[in-house]
């Protein structure tokens, strides 16, 4: 199946972090089933990095690839560095992604975000 | 890791086109070019394949006279001309159309055009299995309806319509019906004066005729609009140079269906059970898309819970084996198709729908090589999946 670089069907065959942190400090789900993509971004921190980060999706195989690819951006980065990568940045990693696909499969970077955003919260949970 | 092997099972997508087809195209192709217009003798013998392969068509669909057969480039224009013809022609007949919710696009998308120009259509319900619902139908066909336009068989699926019973609903209202037999073709008799069908499309392809030629059977009497105008070729229908080597080979189709597919069928159904039966035996939570029984011969459709259809497509490729979904990421647009989703399919349960039709090369090794590789596909996708209940993910 030529419409995904090699890149992305190396990924697909064997994603890199998948899994569950079941102590995650922070988790992040996007997507929907109605175009058939779901992602959930787990991640642990320890001083203000990302220390582990699994991820566990739904979806096609740029949804997949896209995910591994994410967890692979963003592991050992700060979380403001993690903050900043984008689905642009991901789907450039993976040498590109085909047009249909930029939008509905590309949610990796918005669900790493979640799982960010979700650990913030905590954090301010935890000190009210 | 040594090359897998390649097994072909998306044969409602394409076909290979039989040998002793191409054997009886190239003729037509190389030397006997001429126009079945012209009066001189290069004319001629073209001329006569013509009405040869449109007799031949005739004959596959019992139909009353040659005559009634319109050669076109193949079923999506086949289905087109039945419906904006019929509509556009009969109009003092009424302004109401009905089709169901499960007809391909070119047979959808007509439909809708004709509501932009004033009819009105209803698109019929399906029950969970894709039979039409008759009720609904008795119900929804009035005076004023004029065509019907119900498919013989869903290629997605492979539910096979009670088309007789249908017949009888639209001609109590005096409607006329056509009937998209694209994926029915080839695998199933097809008699239109015993099931009282008024137009039907044809798709040569799906009988390994070549691509690009097709035919509408209209029954005499009925009349038609024509959609594209020009030097009055097929009774005015369907001006245009017929597309001789293709026409030629598709009457050789026919005319190798009518011999070779009660055998085929036989064998196919005996092939499409035991797959059924292996995928749904050693993958749990699956189930079958369509009727167990009143199926397509070639049509084996499942869907797998928690995982999604392209996934599953790329790991049977990896594995060598080619087959379809309707799933939407593997098409053009975003939603899953609309045949699982009227037959009451969830979004997430129509994404994780596999479709793998078979024909002549495939073989029982096929069939279990098949069955052999599904059951790691779905483990680990499902691992990766968080809609995977627990006890299913190791």
């Amino acid at each position: 199946m030529s419409m995904y670089t090699e890149k992305v069907m190396e990924h697909f065959k064997n994603p890199h972090n998948m899994g569950e942190i079941p102590d995650a400090d922070g988790v992040g789900s996007v997507g929907n089933p109605v175009c058939g993509d779901m992602m959930t971004i787990y991640i642990k921190v320890k001083d203000g990095r990302i220390a582990d980060i699994k991820f566990k999706t739904f979806g096609c195989g740029a949804a997949v690839a896209t995910s591994s690819m994410v967890t692979d951006l963003a592991l050992g980065k700060t979380l403001e560095e993690a903050m900043s990568i984008t689905r642009a940045s991901v789907a450039e990693s993976l040498g590109g992604l085909p047009p249909v696909k930029m939008h509905c499969s590309n949610l990796a970077a918005d669900a790493l975000h979640a799982a960010i955003e979700d650990y913030h919260k905590r954090q301010k949970e935890a000190k009210q | 890791m040594a090359q897998p092997r390649r097994i072909y099972m998306d044969h409602t997508a394409g076909r290979p086109v039989d040998s002793r087809v191409v054997e009886a195209m190239l003729p037509y192709v190389e030397t006997l070019y001429g126009n079945p217009a012209s009066l001189h003798s290069y004319g001629q013998m073209p001329r006569e394949a013509l009405e040869q392969a449109r007799a031949k068509i005739a004959e596959l669909i019992n139909a009353e006279k040659k005559e009634s057969v319109i050669f076109t480039s193949g079923a999506t224009e086949s289905n087109n001309m039945a419906i904006k013809g019929v509509a556009l022609r009969n109009q003092n007949r009424g302004n109401h159309v009905i089709a169901s919710s499960i007809e391909h696009m070119s047979v959808m998308n007509p439909v809708k055009y004709l509501k932009t120009k004033g009819f009105d259509a209803t698109f019929l319900p399906v029950d969970r299995h894709g039979f039409v619902d008759l009720q609904s139908f008795e119900k929804a066909v009035t005076d004023k309806t004029v065509l019907v336009s119900i498919m013989y068989a869903n290629g997605e699926i492979g539910t096979i319509e009670p088309i007789k019973a249908v017949s009888k609903i639209a001609h109590g209202k005096n409607a006329y019906l056509h009937v998209d037999a694209t994926a029915a073709c080839g695998q199933v008799p097809i008699n239109v004066r015993d099931e009282g069908i008024d137009l039907l499309t044809l798709s040569s392809n799906d009988m390994y005729g070549p691509k690009g030629v097709g035919a509408l059977y209209i029954k005499q009497g009925v009349n038609i609009e024509p959609l594209i105008h020009g030097g009055g070729q097929e009774r005015g229908l369907r001006s245009g140079t017929e597309n001789l080597p293709g026409i030629v080979g598709f009457g050789k189709a026919a005319e190798l269906v009518k011999t070779e597919m009660p055998a085929e069928s036989e064998r196919l159904i005996r092939l499409r059970d035991r797959l059924i039966k292996g995928l749904l035996d050693v993958v749990p939570v699956s189930f079958l898309n369509g009727h167990p029984t009143q199926r397509l011969p070639d049509n084996v459709a499942v869907r797998f819970s928690y995982i999604e259809g392209e996934s599953i497509l790329l790991s049977l490729d990896l594995q060598g084996v080619s087959a379809s979904s309707g799933s939407a990421c593997t098409a053009k647009t975003l939603e899953p198709s609309h045949v699982l989703l009227a037959i009451g399919l969830k979004h997430e349960e129509a994404h994780g729908s596999l479709l793998c039709t078979l024909g002549k090369q495939n073989s029982v090794e096929d069939i279990d090589y098949v069955i052999n590789v599904m059951p790691d596909i779905v483990k680990r996708l499902r691992k990766m999946s968080p809609l995977t209940p627990k006890e299913l993910r190791e």
